[in-house]
């Protein structure tokens, strides 16, 4: 059994060591908002945090996480006990915004890059945005609007 | 969220009420209300009363669409839920969604098929979606006057529930057993708003499954988990349509977690615990392949036939006037010939279907835009009826019509892989399995001969299109091939279309001659891609226009709205064009300028582009300007984004994209090589929307055409030199990376 450390919670696993985390979170621990799209680091689709930095989850196997703390998707937003509205990420809460989404398929990567981006960067430019994002696939043509919820989301982040 | 009221009324009449705890009124449009008469129909599951609906309301105060068109991104549910609202007073936040079963009373108005493809699902839900919503409305309204003894006519609604004149209000789900106990019915007709009326169609709505979105939590087909559900992965042959003659599994047998390995059509499928086990054993599997005579297939080859092809006499798709006279009597003739590569469709999401087959039931769960087809597929392949197949359409990563299967291909694969097992099976292609999966817009070559008046217009045009079908030898091909000739291989570039989407080229040309030729169908099966017969027509048509255009010294859009005179839409959309894209403005050096228009699926579409251009060719498209008439405009939000993708993926196309094969082999196998737009290429989109009172349209696949001749026209203007062979980038032309 395989130790791993998710969105908080620890969990052990059945697996094969070289079992890539996006398996890993998929199929052992049903989390899907992380996404397969090219399984070679191609197109970050399946990008989580792995220590607070975004990581291909597709190109790392559990075996390499170790005791290091995985995020993804379905912990960036909260509900507060009680609580009867979503409590979106200043990200999250962009790309509702913005109306990014088409297909959807690849905003879990986007928007775990974008608040990688912005935790590291508060006030990111379009070069630092492209440059942030430029590893991010994006077929539907969404890549306008994740622009502008970026900037949207930094500047929400900064109170303005 | 919920609207709670306190009604004292209402609440002694619930108390009467035997029925509340059970389940769901449906309305529905094709027979109005039949669960009204059947008040034992409410003891049945769910699944039961969806049989004539698309509104179903619930006591709990939900409201749940029905979808009969499938989301994949193009924004349909949104635009549904948009007409419902428009007639049904709908709280937003208490508004759910279903895919809609694979029933005929779901299949599409226009294709009467379970069918989302052809930019039509706005089209054909317009009037069925707010049929079924003013039939609810009227019903909710009908109940409340019999619950408060007030006449209907008295009574008002705000978002989900029904008021009252003196205030009190009443939840759409505490009617539900009013409308049982008094057996009441929908009318069976009912008058909708008129446009002018409207008060939530035509203003932007933000995407309905837009939440799920962003949280991780919408479920596309690769999502879907079932009880005791194991993985699928599939060896494919390295030559399309190879058989599996035998294989050796015995190493991935060995290894932790693999349960099975069996031969399937597709080739040899490993079953394991999970995917990554699965994709890791199949890797291991020795195959030997019976190719068929396919190995000795290039894209090389095909080009060098259809070229050859493209100068014999075709099948004659339209003869006005006498194009081969003027051009053979013309003093110059001008000729080009276009050449477009394959392309895959590379959705985000690839190809995967989740399927168990029991003794005399099949449960399918997948994203797909065909299910009636898929049904049938199934149900045949299985010996089954139709009936004894379940289709559960999810979200779409994507499509761009790689999930309309005319074979199920990908839905075949799973069931075949489940047959036999106990457990569901879920089937994942990998990325490498999808851009090799043979599933590609064809190849074509377009040969165009031209020549001028002595004005400097346009005076002959003779165009051959030379590339597989896409319909020959479907189940399509009565409605689409007519004499011999699929209606998508000259897609858009007729003046008197035909087949069953007559909708031509805007221009008139006083002697236009089209011919085509179906090379053989062999190495590749020819599949729709994001608008279809005009993703290679419509490069071939613009581009040569555009240099007709030079050789007579005429302004390129100038030239396109004299050709578009006698087309009212098309000219205003052009006229606009030329407004907003500044289009009379000199631009610097290096820079160039310019235009392509089309009508897909009846609205008319412009697109002009500026471009940046270095001495080595890389370039930058800098802006792109775009107008649409898609007549009334639903959800201008959605379209834009439309819009802005359509444009994505035709810049994509015409600057990357293509499919080669060598020795009968894809040489493409991921993004490193079939490469995607990437963020900091996607060029700033302005999408203007012409305002009309005419029935709503597509926009779905209108934009993917025009940029990419756009591009290649405005490449010229900068550079004065013309591509005619696509993907830019091996023609000199590279997108800056």
């Amino acid at each position: 059994m395989l130790k791993i450390h998710v969105n908080g919670q620890s969990h052990e696993v059945d697996a094969s060591p070289d079992t890539p985390l996006l398996w890993i979170l998929r199929d052992h621990l049903h989390l899907t908002g992380t996404k397969y799209g090219c399984g070679v680091s191609l197109c970050g689709a399946c990008t989580v945090h792995v220590d607070g930095k975004a990581t291909r989850s597709c190109a790392i196997p559990i075996a390499a996480i170790g005791n290091q703390k995985v995020r993804t998707i379905e912990d960036l937003a909260t509900n507060a006990p009680g609580a009867e509205a979503t409590d979106y990420h200043p990200a999250q809460a962009a790309w509702l915004a913005e109306d990014v989404a088409q297909c959807g398929y690849c905003q879990s990567g986007q928007i775990m890059a974008a608040v990688a981006l912005l935790d590291s960067n508060p006030a990111p430019t379009d070069a630092d945005i492209d440059s942030a994002m430029a590893g991010h696939v994006c077929r539907c043509g969404t890549y306008q609007k994740i622009r502008a919820a970026i900037h949207r989301a930094a500047k929400q982040q900064r109170g303005i | 969220m919920a609207n709670s009221v306190t009604d004292n009324s209402r609440r002694r009449f619930l108390k009467r009420s035997t029925l509340l705890a059970s389940g769901s009124l449906l309305v529905g449009f094709q027979i109005p209300v039949q669960a009204a008469n059947k008040p034992a129909a409410y003891q049945d599951s769910l699944t039961s009363l969806m049989a004539d609906a698309f509104i179903r309301i619930d006591s709990d105060n939900t409201v749940t669409l029905l979808m009969n068109h499938a989301e994949f991104g193009n924004g349909v549910y949104t635009s549904m839920a948009m007409m419902v609202a428009e007639e049904l007073d709908i709280d937003w936040q208490l508004l759910r969604w279903e895919a809609a079963p694979t029933e005929p009373r779901y299949y599409s108005p226009i294709f009467g098929e379970y069918l989302t493809a052809g930019s039509v699902s706005t089209a054909g839900a317009f009037i069925p979606m707010r049929t079924a919503g003013a039939k609810t409305q009227a019903l909710l309204l009908q109940a409340a006057s019999l619950f408060w003894q007030t006449p209907a006519t008295s009574l008002t609604t705000r978002p989900g529930q029904v008021v009252h004149p003196d205030g009190r209000r009443v939840n759409y789900g505490d009617l539900l057993p009013v409308i049982r106990d008094h057996r009441l019915q929908a009318p069976e007709t009912v008058t909708l708003k008129a446009a002018k009326d409207f008060k939530i169609l035509g203003q932007s709505q933000k995407r309905l499954e837009g939440a799920e979105k962003v949280t991780g939590e919408a479920i596309f087909g690769i999502d879907v988990k079932r009880p005791n559900m194991i993985y699928g992965s599939v060896v494919r042959p390295p030559v399309y349509g190879s058989k599996v003659v035998r294989f050796n599994a015995d190493q991935a047998l060995s290894m932790p977690g693999v349960i099975k390995a069996k031969a399937i059509a597709a080739g040899v499928v490993v079953l394991a615990r999970d995917y990554w086990t699965a994709q890791k054993a199949a890797k291991t599997i020795q195959v030997t392949w019976d190719d068929g005579g396919l190995g000795v297939l290039s894209t090389e080859r095909f080009l060098d036939d259809y070229r050859a092809l493209s100068n014999s006499p075709g099948m004659l798709a339209e003869d006005i006037g006498n194009a081969l006279e003027v051009t053979a009597a013309a003093e110059t003739v001008f000729e080009s010939v276009y050449e477009m590569p394959y392309l895959a469709h590379a959705t985000m999401e690839p190809m995967n279907c989740t399927a168990q087959v029991n003794a005399d039931h099949c449960e399918i769960w997948v994203g797909t835009q065909y299910q009636s087809n898929d049904r049938t597929l199934v149900a045949r392949l299985l010996g089954f009826k139709e009936e004894q197949v379940t289709i559960h359409r999810t979200l779409m990563g994507g499509t761009f019509g790689r999930r309309a299967s005319k074979t199920a291909d990908f839905i075949t694969d799973a069931v075949e892989a489940a047959k036999g097992e106990t457990v569901p099976v879920q089937i994942i292609w990998s990325r490498e399995e999808d851009i090799r999966g043979g599933h590609y817009r064809p190849l074509f070559v377009h040969r165009m001969r031209g020549s001028l008046d002595d004005q400097g217009y346009p005076e002959a045009w003779h165009q051959t299109a030379v590339g597989q079908s896409i319909m020959q030898n479907t189940k399509h091909d009565p409605a689409y091939m007519v004499n011999g000739i699929d209606i998508y291989s000259v897609d858009g570039c007729l003046q008197n279309p035909f087949g069953v989407f007559p909708y031509g080229t805007s221009y008139q040309i006083p002697n236009h001659r089209v011919e085509s030729h179906n090379p053989p169908k062999v190495g590749v099966h020819p599949h729709e891609w994001r608008a279809v017969g005009h993703t290679h027509t419509g490069i071939a048509y613009e581009c040569f226009l555009d240099e007709l255009a030079f050789h007579g010294k005429k302004d390129p859009l100038s030239l396109r709205q004299h050709l578009a005179r006698d087309h009212d839409r098309m000219s205003a959309v052009l006229a606009r064009l030329r407004i907003e894209a500044n289009w009379d403005a000199p631009l610097s050096a290096g820079r160039g300028r310019g235009v392509a228009a089309r009508i897909y699926s009846i609205s008319p579409i412009a697109q002009a582009v500026e471009v940046s251009v270095s001495g080595d060719g890389t370039f930058t498209v800098d802006k792109v300007v775009c107008v649409v008439d898609c007549g009334f405009a639903v959800n201008p939000l959605g379209i834009e984004a439309q819009i802005q993708g359509g444009v994505m993926l035709g810049l994509n196309a015409v600057a990357y994209g293509a499919i080669d094969m060598v020795d009968g082999q894809v040489q493409q196998s991921n993004f490193h090589d079939y490469r995607p737009l990437r963020f900091h290429q996607m060029p700033e989109v302005e999408v203007h929307i012409i305002q009309s009172d005419a029935a709503p349209t597509g926009v779905g696949e209108q934009a993917t055409t025009p940029i990419a001749p756009a591009v290649a026209n405005a490449l010229f203007n900068a550079t004065g030199r013309r591509v005619r062979q696509f993907p830019l980038d091996r023609h000199g032309f590279t997108l800056k990376a």
